[in-house]
């Protein structure tokens, strides 16, 4: 990356890979969990976080040597909720489709812990430039898991993807049906998305040794 | 020493005055976008209501679209020829029918004293007459909705539901077309002309639903209460429009 120096570049690159807020510091799991289901929801999400990650952890970071360190999680939070807010009513206004997707997991972003965790680690201790890059590194680490699961889980659940029946017609059996192929609705439930984010972080530590812990 | 920040009264200044910015910024934005957000919802009732007459642009047989934003006020001109309001025995003419909020009149109707609002539009397209009924309930998690198109005999002609949020791949697909298009043809009376409703059912051996008389549409699988939920819906609201209906068959 000849734009950004190389100490810019690990902000974005190590949160993607060596330091994944989802499947290295496990954060952000309840979303990870709920919204998975669909493979478009998912995307959605994972956009929308980094709207709100990456400009909120400039917001906080231009303030940083004013917030009240006894409020500033309040102060924190208020400004996470705030973007959401605004995201959701611009959606509303002008991609108003989109919104109709999205509206039920604002909450969730809110709540997301990945956003208060960069919020408090990065972003009161870093120049609004650098918590730009980290706010982006984060939260692209966080969707790409994101989409990695619901790809799985979308596609074995219902035979989809982004709503597209690709493996088929499951009621008339066409495609794999034919053979006898069925899908499995276990995949669309919470504790599927668990599983598959375990063995996604098993391959991840299997690939990648300098993650493995030592056993003493 | 103490920092400038670390003071109390410092902290409660910036609390009240973080207050006041955050809430002048996002009533502005909320102000500011309104007008945009009412009129996509209007769009999207227009849009609804001629989806469930079969005013849409599908093109395969998964489809759920609609027509275009900038086409929909014409063709709500066009295709619904009127708008009405049943209040009791009083049936009045009103071309913002379809603004009536379902919810609020389901509130006010819990007062004995008030007759609820039953709005109805009636559609007319290739000759043929359709009685769009808008439809409000719950399902799992929140509101659902809808809007069900039928002929003077209370047979589903077409359907169109909606939902805030229902869970994703289960009771979500409520407005998937394998699930709608189970509607069409279906008969809300019994055979012998009483009001039965729909009810959505798992396992009632009928999974393409060939019988069209059994008052019974097969459930997606997964979402029990969300299909309780519709049937709820479509027997306590289309009922109101029973008398309605028998009326106009003895003209």
């Amino acid at each position: 990356m000849g734009l950004l120096s190389k100490k810019d570049a690990a902000l974005i690159k190590d949160p993607l890979f060596d330091n994944n807020p989802i499947t290295v510091q496990v954060l952000g799991i309840c979303s990870a969990l709920a919204i998975t289901a669909k493979l478009e929801a998912a995307i959605v999400m994972a956009i929308s976080v980094l709207f709100v990650l990456s400009l909120g952890n400039v917001i906080i970071s231009l303030m940083r040597n004013i917030i009240p360190s006894k409020i500033r999680i309040i102060v924190q939070l208020v400004v996470a909720a705030a973007l959401v807010i605004v995201v959701d009513l611009v959606l509303k206004a002008y991609a108003y489709n989109l919104s109709k997707t999205l509206s039920v997991f604002v909450g969730l972003i809110i709540t997301n812990c990945i956003i208060m965790g960069r919020f408090e680690a990065f972003a009161l201790a870093n120049s609004p430039w650098k918590s730009f890059l980290d706010g982006i590194g984060n939260s692209l680490g966080y969707g790409v898991i994101l989409i990695i699961v619901a790809f799985f889980r979308e596609l074995l659940g219902t035979g989809a993807l982004m709503g597209h029946q690709i493996l088929g017609d499951p009621v008339k059996k066409t495609g794999l049906y034919a053979l006898g192929y069925e899908n499995n609705g276990f995949m669309l439930l919470a504790p599927m998305a668990l599983i598959v984010l375990g063995i996604v972080i098993w391959v991840q530590r299997s690939k990648n040794p300098k993650l493995i812990e030592e056993n003493k | 020493m103490e920092k400038r920040t670390d003071k109390n009264s410092y902290t409660l200044l910036f609390a009240i005055a973080m207050t006041v910015i955050v809430g002048t910024l996002l009533a502005f934005t909320a102000q500011v976008l309104k007008d945009k957000i009412d009129e996509n919802r209007r769009i999207e009732k227009q849009q609804n209501i001629l989806y469930a007459m079969g005013i849409n642009e599908n093109t395969g047989e998964n489809d759920v679209v609609m027509i275009p934003t900038d086409k929909v006020g014409e063709a709500f001109n066009k295709y619904i020829v009127k708008q009405i309001v049943i209040q009791g025995d009083k049936i009045t003419d009103n071309d913002k029918a379809y603004l009536i909020d379902l919810k609020t009149e389901q509130q006010l109707a819990k007062k004995a004293d008030y007759k609820r609002r039953l709005p109805l539009f009636i559609g007319k397209k290739d000759g043929k007459t359709y009685y769009i009924v808008p439809v409000r309930g719950k399902g799992l998690w929140d509101a659902i909705w809808g809007y069900i198109a039928l002929d003077k005999n209370m047979v589903v002609q077409g359907a169109f539901f909606d939902h805030k949020g229902e869970t994703p791949g289960l009771g979500a697909n409520m407005t998937q077309r394998y699930f709608i298009d189970d509607f069409i043809g279906e008969h809300l009376l019994d055979s012998s002309g009483n009001f039965k409703g729909i009810t959505v059912l798992k396992g009632n051996n009928d999974p393409l639903n060939n019988d069209k008389t059994d008052n019974e549409v097969d459930a997606l699988a997964g979402a029990t209460i969300t299909g309780n939920g519709i049937s709820a819906m479509l027997k306590d609201e289309l009922n109101g429009y029973v008398p309605y209906f028998k009326n106009l068959n003895k003209k």
